[in-house]
């Protein structure tokens, strides 16, 4: 495999393949929090993937000073660091997004995709695949956030981005929304719509099953008055 | 070169992590200080120049609301007395002043009616004053709604007795529902509505299933939001707390006698 072809594979390969929601199930609190608008779903994917990018990267670079029994504790600083940075950044250069997004900025901390990856590749890979693998992750969950923010911000408020699409009732137009939308259990029924799409496309993504289900053993009525 | 897995390895890779990393975030933190109080600073101006329906376009530029807002003037309210002070709130802002228990009392259960713990001794008020004589007074307000406090403005009239505007500049309701509290068509019902009747008691409130324009009290009467009651109860509290005995209530009585 050439090397462009592998970039290519750790940069895309977390978008359906390897999806960090659909698959590896982390970062679904956030995904459930900002999806009821557009806008504050997309800041939010580009917030997460530069964290995760640019924590990949930084950890790699230092992964073969990090001592082994402190290696959560730094990858959390380092991580920690990049959060309240960003925080700081959107503040200053986006002050109306922030004021959205208010603590989910900071909950990027906790977001199991970042802490994941470094644990997982950046502590075994070098800086420049580390930041790709950053950036694809960022891109996978960016992916589902998108689809699930469209879906909850049209049919939840008629609006997609601010901008009216289908003028609801309360505004004086024909559409009646669909409140459920907007409550945090719909973004759960939709990542499981989204993962049952998922694997039924690709099935080698279905685990294995831990136990069976044994058969229903009861005689049926039908037959026990035969 | 210290084996990095012995304990002083472990120790110094550990002060050195928190060292690069303190220094980086503090230095962003202070070289981004100024632009974030500005737009904090820039975002209450905006705010109280729409809700006070000076300004109408939500995207207007930096220098209109400047510009625009050299006609509000600021003072200071002793929220105690109901009286103007000199004395600015702790802080800057009486939202600050709140936190500090030096400059803010705290409620009983039975005056929290808008469940905001504290209450600052000093407040800022916005007037608008042509030739003299005062037009508008910008009051800011806040109470719990849903999921957190809700931070906002009320505007009234020179009558002080008629809303021109409510908004809300932060608040974390469900968006949609109680989220609907930034909805314009929302916003625009509360134009023109009374807030005191003629005993002089607070009147405004949130009815829930439509304002019935025939009946006497529709003047103080503005809908609930739909599917957002904790909202609604909010909104409605807020308003009763802070035109109450409590708030600006003695204020805007001593500021219509001309005794502020």
């Amino acid at each position: 495999m050439s090397v462009s072809m592998k970039l290519k594979d750790t940069l895309l390969g977390p978008v359906i393949n390897n999806n960090p929601i659909a698959l590896q199930i982390l970062g679904v609190c956030s995904a459930l929090a900002v999806t009821t608008t557009l806008s504050a779903a997309l800041v939010m994917c580009l917030a997460l993937t530069a964290v995760t990018a640019f924590s990949n990267l930084s950890i790699s670079l230092i992964r073969n000073q990090i001592p082994n029994s402190i290696r959560i504790i730094v990858q959390m600083t380092v991580i920690a660091s990049l959060v309240i940075l960003v925080d700081q950044i959107l503040k200053a250069l986006a002050y109306g997004v922030s004021k959205q997004l208010t603590v989910f900025v900071g909950l990027i901390i906790t977001n199991c995709i970042v802490m994941g990856r470094a644990e997982a590749f950046a502590m075994k890979h070098g800086p420049v695949d580390s930041f790709f693998d950053g950036i694809g992750n960022g891109l996978g969950y960016s992916f589902i956030l998108i689809c699930l923010a469209v879906i909850r911000e049209l049919f939840g408020s008629g609006t997609l981005l601010g901008y009216t699409i289908l003028p609801t009732i309360n505004n004086g137009g024909w559409y009646n929304p669909n409140g459920l939308l907007l409550l945090a259990p719909s973004a759960f029924f939709l990542i499981a719509l989204i993962i049952w799409a998922i694997r039924s496309w690709k099935p080698n993504q279905v685990e294995e099953e831990v136990f069976k289900i044994a058969p229903n053993s009861r005689v049926h009525p039908a037959e026990e008055v035969a | 070169m210290v084996n990095k897995d012995s304990v002083k390895g472990t120790l110094l890779v550990a002060l050195v992590l928190c060292l690069v990393c303190s220094v980086v975030i503090s230095t962003a933190a202070v070289l981004l200080r100024p632009t974030q109080q500005a737009n904090v600073e820039l975002d209450i101006k905006r705010n109280v120049l729409m809700i006070g329906g000076l300004v109408t376009d939500p995207k207007a530029s930096k220098a209109t609301i400047e510009q625009t807002f050299s006609a509000v003037t600021t003072r200071y309210v002793d929220l105690r007395t109901g009286k103007f002070t000199d004395e600015k709130p702790l802080g800057g802002s009486g939202r600050a002043a709140a936190k500090i228990s030096s400059a803010s009392e705290r409620l009983t259960s039975n005056e929290d009616i808008a469940k905001i713990i504290r209450r600052e001794n000093i407040s800022e008020v916005y007037l608008v004053e042509k030739n003299g004589t005062l037009e508008k007074v910008i009051l800011p307000v806040r109470g719990y709604g849903l999921w957190g406090t809700l931070y906002g403005f009320l505007a009234l009239k020179r009558d002080l007795n008629t809303v021109i505007g409510l908004g809300f500049y932060q608040q974390k309701e469900t968006a949609g529902l109680g989220g609907e509290v930034d909805n314009p068509k929302w916003k625009a019902q509360w134009v023109g509505k009374k807030i005191y009747d003629a005993k002089g008691n607070v009147a405004v409130k949130l009815v829930k299933g439509g304002v019935n324009p025939a009946s006497p009290e529709a003047k103080y009467e503005v809908d609930a939001l739909s599917g957002a009651t904790l909202t609604s109860n909010g909104v409605d509290n807020l308003l009763h707390f802070w035109l109450g005995s409590e708030g600006f209530g003695p204020f805007l009585k001593n500021l219509k006698a001309g005794e502020a």
